[in-house]
């Protein structure tokens, strides 16, 4: 009885978070869907007319949308590619016996907490201004010309930004990993004669790559989205050089008020995350029964 | 010989993180020093770390020509109302997966973190529709309320993997007693779950303090938190490096200080149990 009793119970204190999760998820993307078979503009409201796939078909032949599809594959990529391998360096570096690791561990973690809009503004400004930013300047005492970064190569300096922030959580994953490593493995490794790069290839890399996965595809999650910061540097710009499929359909939705357009680009983006999602998921579920 | 060796490679290690680590603090530790700065040695050509005249003057501009208070408290009001509320709906949900384990509870957490995949662009014009037509738009209310919302399967997977290690035995116990349910949570449960939920409740509080994507979008002038008004220097009127600097120190210290604290509840947090 007692337990057929909690039992109930349990569902009820279940109940609250499935429910706004699920109103949270299924009704704004059912309206979503909706829209996107709409020709829905917000400037010339009450005019609404389902119009098939149109909405799609624009959308998927519009050049910006190629454009900024493969700069969100750069970007995304860009960023796994830097964030994994100085993590992985990081991670290295701070397993050794070193003097102060605390305080490293604590600079090299800084930036994760810094909000995107501070980090954006503070590089662009004061790093990558071509006149009065730290590396402006640099470059005039070697006496190089110096490069104007937002303009010259936009999606290279927020690739460079987005790095930054999220270096710290790769290299503070991949620590954590490493750190579990079996040390009588590696000091048997020793009395068989490896060399450190046989040891880091056949035994560090291998215990990591668990950790690698979880951080390709966390991150991917996250570098899907990415917005502020193209927001506050470029805008997208220069033309669609720096735009990314969630700043394009910002602007499709809310600057150029196309309800039906930006929903369309709205479920594209959903199930390119989708995709990424199912790998995602099939690992952390792994976990779950270990 | 030996230690010797060990000693000489500890130094070269040394060495070598404090100054990788280093150049990755450095953004940090510019914005901090340049924030007490006038505006004309913020873009000196020949920028200084240390020897220059420390001011306190851009602090002062910062809070006497911007609401900035303003900001700061909707930024404290979204993060902390949004992960007090979130906790109050999680903790229960939480506790029925560890403790009540059936054989839908791993489909279900699978499916709430599911729901955190979702990108925000697909769900962005119903909210903004729905949020212009109860009012909602540049209210703190309204991103409390999302806040909540798409930091809330991160709160049920931490309090989950947290309750987890609690042992049911102790719970068992405590029926034994005559415990009730409301008992067994408050007086058992609870105190023993006290370090996890703080640690959720503190990356949380981080999670929203710097999210960056409905901030923008769905505030003005009103209810616009920290990462929204520091976004308003994107468009700047004249000098401006140094106050830029102090508006953001003023942002990110407290956040900075937190998130020190929260190293380890990171990893668990952000990777949903998958790295421990």
């Amino acid at each position: 009885m007692a337990t057929t009793n909690s039992r109930s119970l349990a569902r009820l204190m279940l109940l609250p978070s499935v429910a706004l999760l699920l109103v949270w998820m299924i009704v704004p993307l059912c309206m979503t869907l909706y829209f996107s078979f709409l020709d829905y503009n917000l400037l010339s409201p009450g005019n609404e007319e389902f119009i098939g796939f149109l909405n799609y078909e624009f959308f998927l032949t519009d050049p910006a949308f190629f454009e900024s599809f493969f700069n969100t594959l750069l970007l995304v990529g860009g960023v796994l590619v830097i964030t994994l391998g100085g993590g992985i360096g990081l991670a290295v570096l701070l397993d050794q016996a070193i003097w102060g690791r605390n305080y490293v561990r604590i600079m090299v973690l800084a930036p994760f907490f810094v909000m995107p809009t501070v980090s954006a503004l503070v590089w662009k400004n004061m790093l990558m201004n071509p006149v009065n930013g730290l590396f402006a300047h640099f470059a005039n005492w070697i006496g190089v010309t110096p490069v104007d970064f937002f303009a010259q190569i936009p999606l290279l300096s927020i690739i460079i930004i987005v790095s930054w922030q999220w270096l710290p959580f790769a290299a503070l994953i991949l620590l954590t990993a490493i750190q579990s490593l079996d040390r009588e493995q590696l000091e048997a490794a020793d009395l068989d004669g490896a060399g450190p790069f046989s040891k880091f290839f056949y035994i560090v890399l291998p215990h990591l790559s668990r950790a690698v996965t979880a951080v390709i595809l966390i991150e991917t999650i996250f570098l899907l989205s990415i917005f502020a910061e193209i927001l506050v540097t470029t805008s997208g710009g220069p033309g669609y050089e720096s735009t990314n499929i969630t700043y394009l359909i910002y602007t499709q939705s809310l600057l150029q008020f196309d309800v039906g357009g930006g929903s369309a680009g709205g479920i594209v983006a959903v199930i390119i995350a989708n995709i990424v999602a199912i790998f995602l998921m099939r690992l952390i579920g792994k976990n779950l029964e270990g | 010989m030996a230690i010797n060796n060990s000693n000489k490679s500890k130094l070269i290690y040394t060495f070598l993180a404090w100054t990788i680590g280093g150049l990755i603090f450095f953004p940090i530790l510019w914005t901090l020093i340049t924030s007490f700065k006038t505006e004309a040695e913020a873009i000196s050509s020949s920028p200084s770390l240390f020897m220059f005249d420390w001011t306190l003057e851009n602090y002062a501009d910062v809070l006497s020509r911007s609401p900035y208070f303003t900001h700061f408290w909707n930024s404290i009001v979204i993060s902390l109302g949004s992960s007090i509320l979130g906790l109050l709906i999680a903790i229960p949900a939480a506790w029925s997966m560890a403790f009540v384990q059936t054989k839908r509870t791993k489909n279900l957490l699978m499916w709430m973190l599911s729901t955190k995949m979702l990108p925000p662009v697909g769900v962005l014009i119903p909210i903004y529709l729905v949020f212009r037509d109860f009012g909602l738009l540049d209210t703190k209310l309204g991103l409390v309320i999302v806040m909540t919302l798409i930091n809330l399967p991160i709160m049920v997977w931490m309090l989950y993997t947290y309750f987890r290690e609690i042992p049911n035995e102790i719970l068992e116990a405590s029926r034994m007693d005559g415990a009730t349910i409301g008992e067994e949570i408050f007086h058992v449960l609870l105190p023993i779950a006290l370090p996890g939920i703080a640690s959720t409740l503190l990356l949380n509080v981080i999670l929203a303090w710097n999210e960056a994507f409905w901030t923008l979008i769905l505030t003005a002038a009103n209810a616009a938190p920290l990462t929204a008004f520091i976004a308003s220097y994107s468009s700047p009127e004249g000098l401006f490096y140094a106050k830029l600097s102090a508006a953001s120190a003023m942002a990110i210290v407290p956040i900075l200080i937190l998130g020190w604290f929260s190293q380890k509840q990171l990893v668990r947090g952000l990777s949903f149990g998958a790295v421990k």
